[in-house]
């Protein structure tokens, strides 16, 4: 390894799958690396979500090819209730953490820092390799929790105590509870390495006149949702521990005195409430480790194809850092009816609501970046402005349930799940596309096709309103979420219909995945070969060869000498201007 | 950058109508679907509840049409535009931002206004005179619970649980003796009309919900504790109560029936009942 760290291009010309399976420190590599195996993770999340609507589109027929992939969980072709609850756990967990916190901090973050800053490496490569294979330990032992005796974890992706506790509450809370607990702790120490990588690496690194007022938008982003996951996952690790300690050597914390099945579990002085606090003290600023790099993403693409300076930089920056600093103090909105004290909910609730303002404060420049631009809808485009419009309809969903009055009649139906759906599911899987489409040809120097990434853009946007703006429907009608079978209520019987329409469109919106999917791998080996700068983009990562080598840069860190913004100046003889020139040659900002 | 933006103009106008043909759906959607598919409302509270909602959501429909209805202009009008005009932020542009986040802000601080009225009936001006039913959650059914003629719940505790004994009532205490026990699944919710009812609720294993959707109510049954919740029923009739906290496999079916009718025939109904000191052996 250590001949590699030194200049040259010996770790670009190693082929693709020997850069991916070797513990490289090069970022770049490191990168890809999280990429792949995230967006594996993904394709395993979407396909628990395709059996969840199998189950909830039509409740209790029976689909035979269940039967012969799942012997245990699916009996006979029907979905068991306590695997129905392994698939949703399983699917929360491994959507948010192992693929969209991976792909962003660990993907995306590793390979667009030290591009975007001008560093040859992270400030620590070593412990950023690392970071890497306890991430892929991590994605193991919580895959292992499908294969051991009692199946999955099974408590929700919140894994409320005592349920996850007590493995006569749930099956699922044997083995497969303790795996996922150690799988979030190794997760955690992972994410740790890189956040602190990340936070390094953006204010020490960052090259000659690379000022924090000229980072891109989505090093902003990128950097902020390391900070909070910095201060906020060990909270979740702490809390783990104690969970485990209370599963496996009889400890209180969670547990109060219980009788469970007949029997009595002579636990006493626990309180399940603190595990909630200590869940949702990550589990809330987590939503916006999601947001901020997609925020960020989206920012610099809407940029890119208006050709337009980013409206109001500066202010968009402190409506970052605004809402990074509302998401640590707002968690509690997740327990308004949790039995916590009520009057918690007061200041909880307005806080919630005021996280709208410096949002919007985001959105409104993004928004008016572009106002008089001259737009090229290329992909990453169509995916960056199909975000804007579900990160609006999310976040209002969010505001609904920020009052903590609503959430008496909305928490933990559908309207919740919808709601999530909308803003950190599909809203930051189109920032996730948009950045795949449109740094692809950095990280492969080849261009995606474009034909089949528009037809992936329509099927998805189409897909994700159909799915999810119905689910708000049924909350507001008090279907509760994580019912096996809904049907069973009296009430809810007539709104089958409704969620036949639903899994169809869910079915369609799995279905379009798999044009990214051939259009990724095609592209991969057979894409038209791309140009350093392809969409003509100012930033420093396009001024440097696609891909780039090792070192990232020649013999000299680049110098930079203006934002990153300088989009259709008047009389210059480009429309963009790379943050490489010097002021001489054009009038410059900032 | 020329030839990008040759191949991909034509999908200003098809983009921007989807978006506008969306909204107008979400909204028009959304409206018809509270018209007719909400459950009955059955209380005070599902009126002050269904209130609040359809507040914010209808200021969110507006701010949705708006934000549309600007992403829908930009992209037509711009859309063949060959050169992107560069302008800064200028005072002209500051006031559409700052104007837009005052109207927000203002009506956040409406949202959280009515929030409190309605959270702090709910919570902080419970009646004295409430009709008291003790609900507790078990794998995968509910207990209730009447005080009885005293109108007094006898001391329970979980070690105390026996067969016989489902909720663990303190023998010795005499409060208890009057006490109405129906064990888990076993029992219904009569419920008195026009008459505050307040619930304690109560779980015995882990966590539940007890959830009445036709009252817009829920809390949480948490074990250790007792948490609470009133309203007053105002339409006769039987009605469903859920579950809504994830509590097990059979969580989906822990179901209950509710029934609302004058107070008279829910003392009587009582009266027919045998008290734990007459179903205790």
């Amino acid at each position: 390894m250590a001949h590699e760290v030194v200049h040259g291009h010996v770790a670009v010309e190693l082929p693709l799958w020997r850069r991916l399976l070797r513990f490289s420190t090069d970022h770049k590599d490191i990168g890809l690396q999280y990429m792949f195996t995230a967006w594996a993770m993904a394709a395993i999340g979407g396909f628990l979500a395709l059996l969840m609507r199998l189950q909830l589109g039509f409740p209790g027929k029976t689909f035979p090819f269940l039967g012969w992939l799942f012997p245990h969980g699916a009996e006979g072709g029907v979905l068991k209730p306590e695997f129905y609850l392994a698939l949703i756990t399983m699917h929360g967990t491994l959507m948010v953490f192992f693929f969209q916190t991976a792909i962003l901090l660990g993907g995306f973050g590793n390979f667009l820092i030290p591009l975007q800053i001008g560093a040859r490496d992270m400030a620590f490569p070593f412990l950023n390799g690392l970071s890497y294979w306890v991430f892929l330990l991590s994605c193991l032992i919580m895959l292992a929790s499908f294969l051991v005796e009692g199946g999955a974890a099974a408590a929700g992706w919140t894994a409320y105590p005592p349920l996850s506790a007590l493995k006569d509450l749930i099956p699922g809370s044997g083995w497969g509870q303790t795996l996922w607990l150690l799988g979030m702790a190794v997760f955690i120490v992972s994410s740790l390495m890189g956040s602190l990588n990340y936070i390094t690496t953006v204010l020490n690194l960052r090259t000659r006149g690379m000022t924090m007022f000229r980072l891109p938008f989505t090093v902003w982003g990128l950097f902020l949702a390391a900070i909070l996951g910095l201060l906020t996952f060990p909270v979740l690790t702490a809390g783990a521990i104690l969970l485990l300690l209370d599963r496996h050597f009889g400890t209180s914390f969670y547990l109060p005195t219980l009788h469970v099945a007949g029997r009595l579990i002579g636990r006493e002085g626990g309180n399940p409430l603190l595990w909630q606090h200590f869940f949702w003290f990550l589990g809330h600023p987590e939503v916006y480790i999601l947001a901020l790099p997609a925020l960020g993403f989206v920012g610099d693409i809407l940029a890119c194809f208006a050709r337009k300076p980013f409206f109001a930089y500066r202010l968009a920056v402190f409506g970052a850092l605004g809402l990074a600093f509302l998401s640590c103090i707002v968690w509690a909105h997740h327990q308004f009816v949790s039995g916590m004290n009520p009057y918690l909910a007061l200041p909880f609730s307005l806080l919630t609501i005021l996280v709208s303002v410096p949002f919007a404060t985001i959105l409104l420049c993004l928004a008016g970046t572009l106002w008089g631009g001259s737009f090229r809808f290329t992909t990453p485009m169509l995916f960056a402005l199909g975000f804007l419009s579900l990160v609006t309809i999310g976040g209002f969903g969010g505001l609904t349930l920020g009052v903590a009055a609503n959430d008496l009649h909305l928490h933990d139906t559908y309207y919740v799940v919808g709601h999530f759906h909308v803003i950190m599911g599909s809203s930051v899987l189109f920032g996730i596309y948009a950045a795949t489409y449109f740094w692809f040809p950095k990280m492969f120097g080849r261009m995606m096709n474009e034909r089949l990434g528009k037809w992936h853009f329509w099927l998805s946007l189409l897909g994700i309103y159909a799915a999810f703006i119905p689910m708000h429907w049924l909350g507001l009608s008090g279907m509760p979420r994580r019912y096996y079978a809904f049907t069973e209520l009296e009430f809810l019987k007539p709104f089958l219909s409704l969620n036949i329409f639903i899994s169809i469109a869910a079915f369609v919106l799995i279905a379009a995945q798999l044009l990214f999917v051939v259009n990724f791998f095609w592209s991969l080996w057979r894409g038209e070969k791309a140009s350093d700068n392809p969409w003509g983009a100012m930033t420093l990562e396009w001024q440097t060869s696609s891909p780039p080598p090792h070192g990232n840069w020649g013999a000299e860190l680049p110098t930079v000498y203006r934002w990153a913004y300088d989009y259709s100046v008047p009389n210059a003889p480009t429309d963009f201007i790379p943050q490489t020139v010097p002021p001489t040659t054009a009038a410059s900002r900032e | 950058m020329k030839g990008l933006r040759q191949r991909s103009q034509g999908f200003a106008i098809p983009l921007a109508l989807l978006l506008l043909l969306v909204t107008v759906a979400v909204i028009a959607g959304t409206l018809w679907w509270v018209r007719h598919h909400l459950p009955t409302r059955i209380a005070d509270t599902a009126y002050e509840v269904d209130g609040i909602i359809l507040f914010v959501l209808a200021v969110a429909g507006i701010f949705l049409f708006f934000s549309h209805l600007y992403l829908a202009f930009v992209l037509l009008r711009f859309r063949d535009n060959p050169k992107a005009t560069f302008v800064g932020v200028t005072r002209r542009s500051w006031l559409p931002v700052l104007a837009v986040l005052a109207v927000l802000f203002a009506f956040d601080l409406m949202f959280d206004h009515k929030s409190n009225e309605v959270w702090g009936k709910v919570f902080f001006r419970i009646p004295n005179d409430a009709f008291v039913v003790e609900i507790t959650g078990e794998q995968f059914a509910w207990s209730i619970r009447y005080p009885g003629k005293d109108g007094k719940l006898g001391r329970s505790d979980v070690r105390l649980i026996t067969d016989d004994n489902p909720l663990g009532l303190d023998k010795n205490d005499p409060a208890s003796k009057d006490d109405i026990v129906f064990p888990a699944g076993q029992g219904e919710l009569h419920l008195p009309l026009n008459h505050p009812v307040l619930f304690l609720i109560r779980s015995k294993d882990t966590l539940h919900s007890f959830f009445i959707p036709f009252a817009r109510l829920k809390m949480d049954a948490v074990p250790g504790m007792t948490t609470r919740l009133w309203f007053v029923p105002i339409k006769p009739g039987r009605y469903e109560f859920t579950c809504a906290e994830l509590c097990g496999l059979g969580h989906y079916r822990m179901r209950g029936d509710l029934i609302v009718e004058p107070m008279e025939k829910v003392q009587e109904w009582l009266s027919q009942q045998l008290t734990f000191e007459e179903t205790m052996p």
